[in-house]
Protein backbone atom coordinates (compact mmCIF):
# COMPACT_ATOMS: atom_id res chain seq x y z
CA UNK A 1 0.00 0.00 0.00
CA UNK A 2 1.23 3.33 -1.23
CA UNK A 3 -0.48 6.43 1.32
CA UNK A 4 0.15 9.98 0.45
CA UNK A 5 -1.31 12.75 2.67
CA UNK A 6 -1.81 16.37 2.32
CA UNK A 7 1.17 16.50 -0.51
CA UNK A 8 1.80 19.95 -1.45
CA UNK A 9 4.41 20.37 -4.25
CA UNK A 10 5.35 24.03 -5.73
CA UNK A 11 7.84 25.08 -8.79
CA UNK A 12 8.78 28.36 -8.51
CA UNK A 13 6.05 29.86 -6.78
CA UNK A 14 3.09 28.09 -8.75
CA UNK A 15 1.29 25.17 -7.00
CA UNK A 16 1.28 21.94 -9.13
CA UNK A 17 -0.04 19.90 -6.65
CA UNK A 18 -3.00 21.30 -3.88
CA UNK A 19 -3.23 19.37 -0.92
CA UNK A 20 -3.67 16.23 -2.20
CA UNK A 21 -4.17 12.77 -0.24
CA UNK A 22 -4.58 9.87 -1.39
CA UNK A 23 -4.32 5.67 -0.90
CA UNK A 24 -3.20 3.10 -3.38
CA UNK A 25 -3.94 -0.40 -2.69
CA UNK A 26 -2.04 -3.82 -3.06
CA UNK A 27 -2.26 -6.32 -5.39
CA UNK A 28 -4.68 -3.97 -7.85
CA UNK A 29 -3.85 -1.67 -10.87
CA UNK A 30 -4.03 2.14 -9.76
CA UNK A 31 -4.58 4.33 -12.47
CA UNK A 32 -3.93 8.25 -11.86
CA UNK A 33 -5.52 9.98 -14.53
CA UNK A 34 -6.06 13.66 -15.69
CA UNK A 35 -4.88 16.06 -18.57
CA UNK A 36 -2.11 17.39 -19.91
CA UNK A 37 -0.66 19.54 -17.39
CA UNK A 38 -2.84 18.73 -14.59
CA UNK A 39 0.01 17.52 -12.20
CA UNK A 40 -0.26 13.47 -12.52
CA UNK A 41 3.37 13.08 -13.54
CA UNK A 42 4.75 15.61 -10.62
CA UNK A 43 1.95 13.27 -8.36
CA UNK A 44 3.54 10.16 -9.26
CA UNK A 45 7.71 11.65 -9.33
CA UNK A 46 7.14 12.90 -5.75
CA UNK A 47 5.66 9.47 -4.64
CA UNK A 48 8.31 7.57 -6.03
CA UNK A 49 10.60 10.32 -4.28
CA UNK A 50 12.37 12.00 -7.97
CA UNK A 51 10.43 15.30 -6.80
CA UNK A 52 10.38 16.40 -2.69
CA UNK A 53 7.23 17.11 -1.92
CA UNK A 54 6.94 20.68 -0.37
CA UNK A 55 4.43 19.52 2.96
CA UNK A 56 2.65 16.01 3.41
CA UNK A 57 4.12 12.39 4.16
CA UNK A 58 3.89 9.89 1.73
CA UNK A 59 3.95 5.90 3.36
CA UNK A 60 4.98 3.00 1.75
CA UNK A 61 3.45 0.53 3.66
CA UNK A 62 4.05 1.47 7.59
CA UNK A 63 7.26 3.66 6.39
CA UNK A 64 7.18 7.48 6.09
CA UNK A 65 8.98 7.38 2.74
CA UNK A 66 8.94 11.21 2.74
CA UNK A 67 10.81 11.82 6.10
CA UNK A 68 13.68 9.04 5.10
CA UNK A 69 17.37 9.85 4.19
CA UNK A 70 19.46 8.83 1.35
CA UNK A 71 20.37 6.02 2.80
CA UNK A 72 17.17 4.92 3.86
CA UNK A 73 15.53 5.34 0.71
CA UNK A 74 18.07 3.33 -1.32
CA UNK A 75 17.07 0.36 0.71
CA UNK A 76 13.23 0.66 0.11
CA UNK A 77 13.88 1.77 -3.78
CA UNK A 78 15.33 -2.15 -4.21
CA UNK A 79 11.76 -2.74 -3.68
CA UNK A 80 10.46 -0.28 -6.06
CA UNK A 81 10.34 -0.68 -10.30
CA UNK A 82 9.99 2.36 -12.17
CA UNK A 83 8.67 2.25 -16.09
CA UNK A 84 9.57 5.86 -17.69
CA UNK A 85 7.16 7.27 -20.51
CA UNK A 86 10.18 6.84 -23.09
CA UNK A 87 11.58 3.59 -21.75
CA UNK A 88 14.38 5.36 -20.13
CA UNK A 89 16.54 2.05 -20.79
CA UNK A 90 20.33 2.81 -21.54
CA UNK A 91 21.49 3.78 -24.83
CA UNK A 92 24.66 2.08 -24.23
CA UNK A 93 24.00 -0.93 -23.18
CA UNK A 94 21.95 -3.98 -24.51
CA UNK A 95 18.41 -5.23 -23.43
CA UNK A 96 20.32 -7.94 -21.24
CA UNK A 97 22.42 -5.73 -19.68
CA UNK A 98 20.03 -3.28 -19.05
CA UNK A 99 17.89 -5.98 -17.39
CA UNK A 100 20.76 -7.14 -15.18
CA UNK A 101 22.01 -3.73 -13.83
CA UNK A 102 20.36 -3.86 -10.60
CA UNK A 103 21.15 -7.71 -10.12
CA UNK A 104 25.20 -6.64 -10.66
CA UNK A 105 24.80 -4.08 -8.69
CA UNK A 106 22.79 -5.00 -5.38
CA UNK A 107 22.44 -9.01 -5.44
CA UNK A 108 25.80 -11.45 -4.38
CA UNK A 109 23.99 -14.07 -7.41
CA UNK A 110 26.68 -15.94 -9.50
CA UNK A 111 26.57 -15.04 -13.45
CA UNK A 112 24.30 -17.94 -14.38
CA UNK A 113 21.63 -16.91 -11.69
CA UNK A 114 21.93 -13.78 -12.64
CA UNK A 115 21.41 -14.42 -16.50
CA UNK A 116 18.58 -17.18 -15.76
CA UNK A 117 16.76 -14.28 -13.69
CA UNK A 118 17.01 -11.85 -16.94
CA UNK A 119 16.24 -15.09 -19.51
CA UNK A 120 13.01 -15.65 -17.28
CA UNK A 121 12.03 -11.75 -16.79
CA UNK A 122 12.78 -11.15 -21.05
CA UNK A 123 10.41 -14.18 -21.36
CA UNK A 124 7.97 -12.86 -19.11
CA UNK A 125 7.60 -9.94 -21.40
CA UNK A 126 7.60 -11.66 -24.59
CA UNK A 127 10.94 -10.60 -25.27
CA UNK A 128 13.06 -13.48 -25.51
CA UNK A 129 15.34 -13.17 -28.58
CA UNK A 130 16.22 -9.80 -27.61
CA UNK A 131 18.88 -9.93 -25.13
CA UNK A 132 21.87 -8.38 -27.44
CA UNK A 133 19.82 -6.06 -29.05
CA UNK A 134 20.76 -1.91 -28.45
CA UNK A 135 17.60 0.26 -27.29
CA UNK A 136 18.09 2.01 -30.59
CA UNK A 137 17.46 -1.51 -32.58
CA UNK A 138 13.65 -2.43 -30.52
CA UNK A 139 10.38 -0.62 -31.79
CA UNK A 140 8.14 1.32 -29.48
CA UNK A 141 6.64 -1.48 -27.60
CA UNK A 142 9.72 -3.79 -27.29
CA UNK A 143 11.20 -0.71 -25.49
CA UNK A 144 8.21 -0.37 -23.21
CA UNK A 145 8.62 -4.39 -22.51
CA UNK A 146 12.29 -4.47 -21.93
CA UNK A 147 11.24 -1.76 -19.34
CA UNK A 148 8.93 -3.32 -17.74
CA UNK A 149 11.77 -6.39 -17.60
CA UNK A 150 13.88 -4.27 -15.92
CA UNK A 151 11.31 -3.04 -13.34
CA UNK A 152 10.70 -6.24 -12.47
CA UNK A 153 13.80 -7.78 -12.19
CA UNK A 154 14.58 -7.23 -8.64
CA UNK A 155 11.03 -8.74 -7.73
CA UNK A 156 9.53 -5.47 -6.69
CA UNK A 157 6.94 -4.56 -4.10
CA UNK A 158 6.01 -1.49 -5.56
CA UNK A 159 5.41 -0.72 -9.46
CA UNK A 160 5.44 3.41 -11.22
CA UNK A 161 4.34 3.74 -14.85
CA UNK A 162 4.50 6.94 -16.17
CA UNK A 163 2.40 6.50 -19.22
CA UNK A 164 3.33 3.58 -20.56
CA UNK A 165 1.26 3.49 -23.98
CA UNK A 166 2.01 7.20 -24.84
CA UNK A 167 3.24 6.72 -28.91
CA UNK A 168 1.87 2.87 -28.69
CA UNK A 169 -1.02 2.09 -31.95
CA UNK A 170 -3.70 0.42 -29.60
CA UNK A 171 -3.41 -3.31 -30.16
CA UNK A 172 0.25 -3.40 -28.14
CA UNK A 173 -1.25 -0.47 -26.06
CA UNK A 174 -3.57 -3.25 -24.75
CA UNK A 175 -0.48 -5.96 -24.65
CA UNK A 176 1.43 -3.86 -22.14
CA UNK A 177 -1.32 -2.79 -20.28
CA UNK A 178 -2.89 -6.45 -19.63
CA UNK A 179 1.44 -7.08 -19.05
CA UNK A 180 1.24 -4.65 -16.20
CA UNK A 181 -1.65 -5.78 -14.51
CA UNK A 182 -0.85 -9.46 -14.56
CA UNK A 183 2.59 -8.52 -12.91
CA UNK A 184 0.71 -7.22 -10.53
CA UNK A 185 -1.34 -9.99 -9.66
CA UNK A 186 1.40 -12.43 -10.05
CA UNK A 187 3.50 -10.66 -8.04
CA UNK A 188 0.91 -8.72 -5.81
CA UNK A 189 2.67 -5.60 -6.27
CA UNK A 190 1.58 -1.91 -5.69
CA UNK A 191 1.09 -0.62 -9.28
CA UNK A 192 0.55 3.34 -9.61
CA UNK A 193 0.02 3.95 -13.37
CA UNK A 194 -0.14 7.32 -14.76
CA UNK A 195 -2.13 7.74 -18.08
CA UNK A 196 -4.63 9.71 -19.96
CA UNK A 197 -5.43 7.00 -22.09
CA UNK A 198 -9.12 6.03 -21.97
CA UNK A 199 -8.60 2.70 -23.27
CA UNK A 200 -6.17 1.82 -20.00
CA UNK A 201 -8.87 3.09 -17.57
CA UNK A 202 -12.08 0.69 -18.92
CA UNK A 203 -9.56 -1.91 -19.24
CA UNK A 204 -7.44 -2.20 -16.37
CA UNK A 205 -8.78 0.32 -13.85
CA UNK A 206 -9.49 -1.32 -10.17
CA UNK A 207 -8.71 2.76 -8.70
CA UNK A 208 -8.88 5.47 -10.46
CA UNK A 209 -8.24 8.73 -9.13
CA UNK A 210 -8.62 11.93 -11.54
CA UNK A 211 -6.56 15.03 -10.73
CA UNK A 212 -7.47 18.28 -11.91
CA UNK A 213 -5.64 21.46 -12.07
CA UNK A 214 -3.25 19.96 -9.22
CA UNK A 215 -6.31 18.85 -7.04
CA UNK A 216 -7.99 15.04 -6.44
CA UNK A 217 -11.09 15.64 -8.46
CA UNK A 218 -12.69 12.38 -8.25
CA UNK A 219 -11.63 8.60 -7.04
CA UNK A 220 -13.30 5.31 -8.10
CA UNK A 221 -13.32 2.46 -10.29
CA UNK A 222 -13.71 1.66 -14.00
CA UNK A 223 -17.41 0.31 -13.20
CA UNK A 224 -18.32 3.68 -11.65
CA UNK A 225 -16.30 6.41 -13.85
CA UNK A 226 -19.30 5.81 -16.70
CA UNK A 227 -21.81 6.89 -14.74
CA UNK A 228 -20.00 9.49 -12.24
CA UNK A 229 -21.48 12.81 -12.56
CA UNK A 230 -18.75 15.19 -11.87
CA UNK A 231 -18.40 17.58 -14.82
CA UNK A 232 -14.54 18.03 -15.24
CA UNK A 233 -14.45 14.08 -15.11
CA UNK A 234 -17.25 13.85 -17.62
CA UNK A 235 -15.04 16.29 -19.94
CA UNK A 236 -12.26 14.41 -19.39
CA UNK A 237 -13.59 10.75 -19.78
CA UNK A 238 -16.20 11.65 -22.86
CA UNK A 239 -13.61 14.10 -24.72
CA UNK A 240 -13.54 11.96 -27.92
CA UNK A 241 -16.50 11.89 -30.40
CA UNK A 242 -16.61 8.16 -30.25
CA UNK A 243 -16.64 8.35 -26.23
CA UNK A 244 -19.69 11.08 -26.68
CA UNK A 245 -21.74 8.44 -28.81
CA UNK A 246 -20.77 5.71 -26.24
CA UNK A 247 -22.16 7.50 -23.27
CA UNK A 248 -25.60 8.43 -25.58
CA UNK A 249 -25.85 4.20 -25.66
CA UNK A 250 -24.51 3.46 -21.81
CA UNK A 251 -27.23 5.97 -20.75
CA UNK B 1 28.44 36.55 -8.64
CA UNK B 2 26.23 34.64 -6.46
CA UNK B 3 25.39 32.59 -9.64
CA UNK B 4 29.05 31.64 -9.69
CA UNK B 5 28.76 30.64 -6.11
CA UNK B 6 26.26 28.64 -6.87
CA UNK B 7 27.63 26.14 -9.75
CA UNK B 8 30.86 25.63 -7.41
CA UNK B 9 28.60 24.64 -4.40
CA UNK B 10 26.34 22.81 -6.95
CA UNK B 11 29.61 21.51 -8.47
CA UNK B 12 31.47 20.56 -4.78
CA UNK B 13 28.41 18.70 -3.86
CA UNK B 14 28.29 16.37 -7.29
CA UNK B 15 31.88 15.37 -6.62
CA UNK B 16 30.86 14.61 -3.11
CA UNK B 17 28.77 12.33 -4.59
CA UNK B 18 30.93 11.03 -7.15
CA UNK B 19 33.81 9.92 -4.81
CA UNK B 20 31.17 8.27 -2.40
CA UNK B 21 31.78 4.59 -1.49
CA UNK B 22 31.18 2.39 -5.30
CA UNK B 23 28.43 -0.23 -4.74
CA UNK B 24 30.58 -2.67 -6.36
CA UNK B 25 34.13 -2.35 -7.10
CA UNK B 26 34.10 -5.06 -9.95
CA UNK B 27 31.47 -3.28 -12.17
CA UNK B 28 33.08 0.61 -11.73
CA UNK B 29 36.33 -1.38 -13.04
CA UNK B 30 34.51 -2.64 -16.03
CA UNK B 31 33.29 0.72 -16.72
CA UNK B 32 36.12 2.31 -16.33
CA UNK B 33 37.92 0.10 -18.50
CA UNK B 34 35.06 1.05 -20.91
CA UNK B 35 35.89 4.74 -21.02
CA UNK B 36 39.31 4.28 -21.16
CA UNK B 37 38.60 3.43 -24.62
CA UNK B 38 35.56 5.32 -25.06
CA UNK B 39 37.55 8.61 -23.95
CA UNK B 40 41.64 7.97 -24.40
CA UNK B 41 42.09 5.58 -26.78
CA UNK B 42 39.97 6.70 -28.90
CA UNK B 43 41.47 10.16 -28.85
CA UNK B 44 45.19 8.81 -29.52
CA UNK B 45 44.21 9.71 -33.77
CA UNK B 46 43.12 13.57 -33.01
CA UNK B 47 46.12 13.68 -30.64
CA UNK B 48 48.90 12.21 -32.90
CA UNK B 49 47.52 14.43 -36.51
CA UNK B 50 47.78 17.49 -34.69
CA UNK B 51 51.38 16.76 -32.66
CA UNK B 52 53.07 15.54 -35.50
CA UNK B 53 51.53 19.11 -37.64
CA UNK B 54 52.36 21.34 -34.91
CA UNK B 55 55.94 19.91 -34.05
CA UNK B 56 56.65 20.26 -37.74
CA UNK B 57 55.17 23.89 -37.99
CA UNK B 58 57.21 24.70 -34.48
CA UNK B 59 60.43 23.35 -36.07
CA UNK B 60 59.58 25.41 -39.42
CA UNK B 61 58.85 28.45 -37.95
CA UNK B 62 62.34 28.45 -35.55
CA UNK B 63 64.44 27.63 -38.23
CA UNK B 64 62.68 30.60 -39.93
CA UNK B 65 62.98 33.23 -37.13
CA UNK B 66 66.40 32.04 -35.91
CA UNK B 67 68.06 32.02 -39.05
CA UNK B 68 71.35 33.88 -37.96
CA UNK B 69 74.99 32.77 -38.31
CA UNK B 70 75.09 33.65 -34.55
CA UNK B 71 72.55 31.51 -33.01
CA UNK B 72 73.70 27.81 -33.01
CA UNK B 73 70.99 25.38 -35.40
CA UNK B 74 70.39 22.66 -32.28
CA UNK B 75 68.68 25.85 -30.74
CA UNK B 76 66.38 25.16 -33.00
CA UNK B 77 65.52 21.58 -31.72
CA UNK B 78 65.82 22.55 -28.39
CA UNK B 79 63.11 25.06 -29.00
CA UNK B 80 60.49 22.86 -30.34
CA UNK B 81 61.30 20.13 -27.38
CA UNK B 82 60.40 22.76 -25.16
CA UNK B 83 57.66 23.95 -26.77
CA UNK B 84 56.31 20.43 -27.36
CA UNK B 85 57.04 19.10 -23.68
CA UNK B 86 56.13 22.20 -21.58
CA UNK B 87 53.09 23.58 -22.83
CA UNK B 88 51.72 21.58 -26.57
CA UNK B 89 51.12 18.47 -24.60
CA UNK B 90 49.72 18.95 -21.97
CA UNK B 91 47.89 22.56 -22.15
CA UNK B 92 46.70 22.57 -25.99
CA UNK B 93 46.51 18.80 -26.39
CA UNK B 94 43.71 19.33 -23.12
CA UNK B 95 42.49 22.19 -24.63
CA UNK B 96 41.89 20.12 -27.63
CA UNK B 97 40.35 16.68 -25.90
CA UNK B 98 37.99 19.99 -24.09
CA UNK B 99 36.51 20.03 -27.46
CA UNK B 100 36.36 16.25 -28.45
CA UNK B 101 36.26 14.28 -24.41
CA UNK B 102 34.25 17.58 -22.88
CA UNK B 103 31.40 17.85 -25.61
CA UNK B 104 30.94 13.81 -25.74
CA UNK B 105 30.97 13.62 -21.81
CA UNK B 106 28.19 16.43 -21.62
CA UNK B 107 26.05 15.29 -24.04
CA UNK B 108 26.09 12.15 -23.16
CA UNK B 109 25.21 12.60 -19.82
CA UNK B 110 22.89 16.00 -20.72
CA UNK B 111 20.65 13.45 -23.19
CA UNK B 112 20.95 10.81 -20.43
CA UNK B 113 19.18 13.28 -17.73
CA UNK B 114 16.28 14.39 -20.59
CA UNK B 115 15.31 11.62 -21.65
CA UNK B 116 15.34 9.84 -17.95
CA UNK B 117 17.37 7.73 -18.10
CA UNK B 118 19.43 9.08 -14.47
CA UNK B 119 16.07 9.06 -13.02
CA UNK B 120 15.77 5.11 -13.85
CA UNK B 121 19.58 4.45 -12.37
CA UNK B 122 18.03 7.12 -9.58
CA UNK B 123 14.89 5.10 -9.07
CA UNK B 124 17.07 1.52 -8.89
CA UNK B 125 18.98 2.69 -5.94
CA UNK B 126 22.35 3.16 -7.99
CA UNK B 127 23.90 6.41 -7.17
CA UNK B 128 23.75 7.81 -10.90
CA UNK B 129 26.30 10.95 -10.03
CA UNK B 130 29.26 7.61 -9.24
CA UNK B 131 27.79 5.25 -11.63
CA UNK B 132 28.19 7.89 -14.65
CA UNK B 133 31.05 10.49 -13.57
CA UNK B 134 33.83 8.43 -11.87
CA UNK B 135 34.21 5.76 -14.08
CA UNK B 136 34.73 8.88 -16.52
CA UNK B 137 37.26 10.93 -14.38
CA UNK B 138 39.27 8.13 -12.80
CA UNK B 139 39.78 6.70 -16.91
CA UNK B 140 40.81 10.10 -18.18
CA UNK B 141 43.45 11.03 -15.27
CA UNK B 142 44.91 7.83 -15.54
CA UNK B 143 45.11 7.62 -19.49
CA UNK B 144 45.13 11.46 -20.57
CA UNK B 145 49.58 11.94 -18.64
CA UNK B 146 49.48 8.62 -21.89
CA UNK B 147 48.51 11.13 -24.61
CA UNK B 148 50.49 13.73 -23.21
CA UNK B 149 53.83 11.72 -23.55
CA UNK B 150 52.34 10.40 -27.06
CA UNK B 151 52.07 13.59 -27.94
CA UNK B 152 55.17 14.73 -26.76
CA UNK B 153 57.33 12.18 -29.25
CA UNK B 154 54.69 12.41 -32.61
CA UNK B 155 55.53 16.42 -32.13
CA UNK B 156 59.22 16.12 -31.99
CA UNK B 157 59.12 13.43 -34.25
CA UNK B 158 57.08 15.78 -36.88
CA UNK B 159 59.84 18.69 -36.29
CA UNK B 160 62.30 15.86 -37.18
CA UNK B 161 60.77 14.72 -40.31
CA UNK B 162 59.69 18.34 -41.92
CA UNK B 163 63.33 18.95 -40.91
CA UNK B 164 64.86 15.64 -42.92
CA UNK B 165 62.46 16.52 -45.58
CA UNK B 166 63.02 19.96 -46.03
CA UNK B 167 66.75 20.74 -45.51
CA UNK B 168 66.56 23.88 -43.19
CA UNK B 169 68.66 22.25 -41.05
CA UNK B 170 70.53 19.27 -40.30
CA UNK B 171 68.95 16.62 -38.52
CA UNK B 172 71.84 15.90 -36.62
CA UNK B 173 72.07 19.60 -35.32
CA UNK B 174 68.19 19.04 -35.00
CA UNK B 175 68.74 15.55 -32.68
CA UNK B 176 71.67 17.58 -30.61
CA UNK B 177 68.77 20.32 -29.75
CA UNK B 178 66.70 17.71 -28.30
CA UNK B 179 69.18 16.34 -25.94
CA UNK B 180 70.66 20.00 -24.96
CA UNK B 181 69.50 21.40 -21.03
CA UNK B 182 67.21 18.42 -21.00
CA UNK B 183 65.70 17.62 -17.54
CA UNK B 184 63.36 15.14 -16.85
CA UNK B 185 61.10 17.36 -14.04
CA UNK B 186 60.20 19.10 -17.43
CA UNK B 187 58.19 16.07 -18.51
CA UNK B 188 56.67 15.49 -14.95
CA UNK B 189 55.71 18.62 -14.38
CA UNK B 190 53.91 18.36 -18.05
CA UNK B 191 52.19 15.02 -16.48
CA UNK B 192 51.24 16.60 -13.12
CA UNK B 193 49.23 19.44 -15.64
CA UNK B 194 47.73 16.64 -17.26
CA UNK B 195 46.14 15.02 -14.54
CA UNK B 196 44.72 18.33 -13.20
CA UNK B 197 43.78 19.22 -16.71
CA UNK B 198 41.99 15.74 -17.36
CA UNK B 199 40.42 15.66 -13.78
CA UNK B 200 38.79 19.61 -14.84
CA UNK B 201 37.51 18.68 -18.16
CA UNK B 202 35.68 15.59 -17.17
CA UNK B 203 34.07 17.08 -13.80
CA UNK B 204 32.97 20.00 -15.63
CA UNK B 205 31.91 18.24 -18.55
CA UNK B 206 29.63 15.71 -16.86
CA UNK B 207 28.91 18.87 -14.41
CA UNK B 208 27.09 20.82 -17.32
CA UNK B 209 25.83 17.60 -18.65
CA UNK B 210 24.07 16.10 -15.41
CA UNK B 211 22.35 18.93 -14.77
CA UNK B 212 20.79 19.46 -18.03
CA UNK B 213 16.80 20.21 -18.45
CA UNK B 214 15.07 20.21 -20.57
CA UNK B 215 15.31 19.51 -24.47
CA UNK B 216 17.97 18.57 -27.31
CA UNK B 217 18.79 22.01 -27.66
CA UNK B 218 19.72 22.36 -23.48
CA UNK B 219 21.71 19.61 -24.28
CA UNK B 220 23.64 21.08 -26.77
CA UNK B 221 24.26 24.27 -24.61
CA UNK B 222 25.10 22.32 -22.34
CA UNK B 223 27.71 20.94 -24.36
CA UNK B 224 29.09 24.11 -25.46
CA UNK B 225 29.22 25.57 -21.76
CA UNK B 226 31.39 22.14 -21.41
CA UNK B 227 33.85 23.01 -23.70
CA UNK B 228 33.77 26.79 -22.63
CA UNK B 229 34.23 26.47 -19.28
CA UNK B 230 36.65 23.44 -19.37
CA UNK B 231 38.76 25.63 -21.50
CA UNK B 232 38.83 28.73 -19.29
CA UNK B 233 39.52 26.65 -16.37
CA UNK B 234 42.69 24.73 -18.14
CA UNK B 235 43.95 28.47 -19.00
CA UNK B 236 43.30 29.43 -15.32
CA UNK B 237 44.64 25.70 -13.81
CA UNK B 238 47.64 26.26 -16.44
CA UNK B 239 48.98 30.10 -15.03
CA UNK B 240 49.22 28.69 -11.29
CA UNK B 241 50.45 25.24 -11.51
CA UNK B 242 53.42 26.41 -13.63
CA UNK B 243 53.76 29.43 -11.28
CA UNK B 244 54.08 26.62 -8.24
CA UNK B 245 56.19 24.01 -10.33
CA UNK B 246 58.45 26.18 -12.55
CA UNK B 247 59.39 28.61 -10.04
Amino acid sequence: MIKAQNIVKSFEGRTVLKDISVEFGTGQTNLIIGRSGSGKTVLLKSLVGLHEVDEGTIYYDDVCFSQLDFKARKQIRKDVGMIFQGGALLDASTVEQNVKLPLDLFTDQTEEEKMERVNYCLKRVNLENANKLYPSELSGGMIKRAAIARAIVMNPRYLFCDEPNSGLDPQTSIVIDNLIHDITKEYNITTIINTHDMNSVMEIGEKIVFIYEGEKWWEGSKDVILHADNKELNDFVFASAMAKRAKSVIR
Amino acid sequence: MLRLLEHIGRYTLLMQKVFSRPEKMRIYRERIMYEMEALGLNSIGLTAIISVFIGAAVTLQMAITLESPFIPQYLIGYATREVMILEFSSTVVALILAGKVGSNIASEIGTMRITEQIDALEIMGINSASYLIMPKIVATTFFFPFLAIFSMLIGIAGGYSIAAATGIMKTADYIEGLQYCFYTSEIAYALVKMVFFAFFVTSISAYCGYYAKGNSLEVGKASTQAVVISSIVIMICNLILTQLLRT
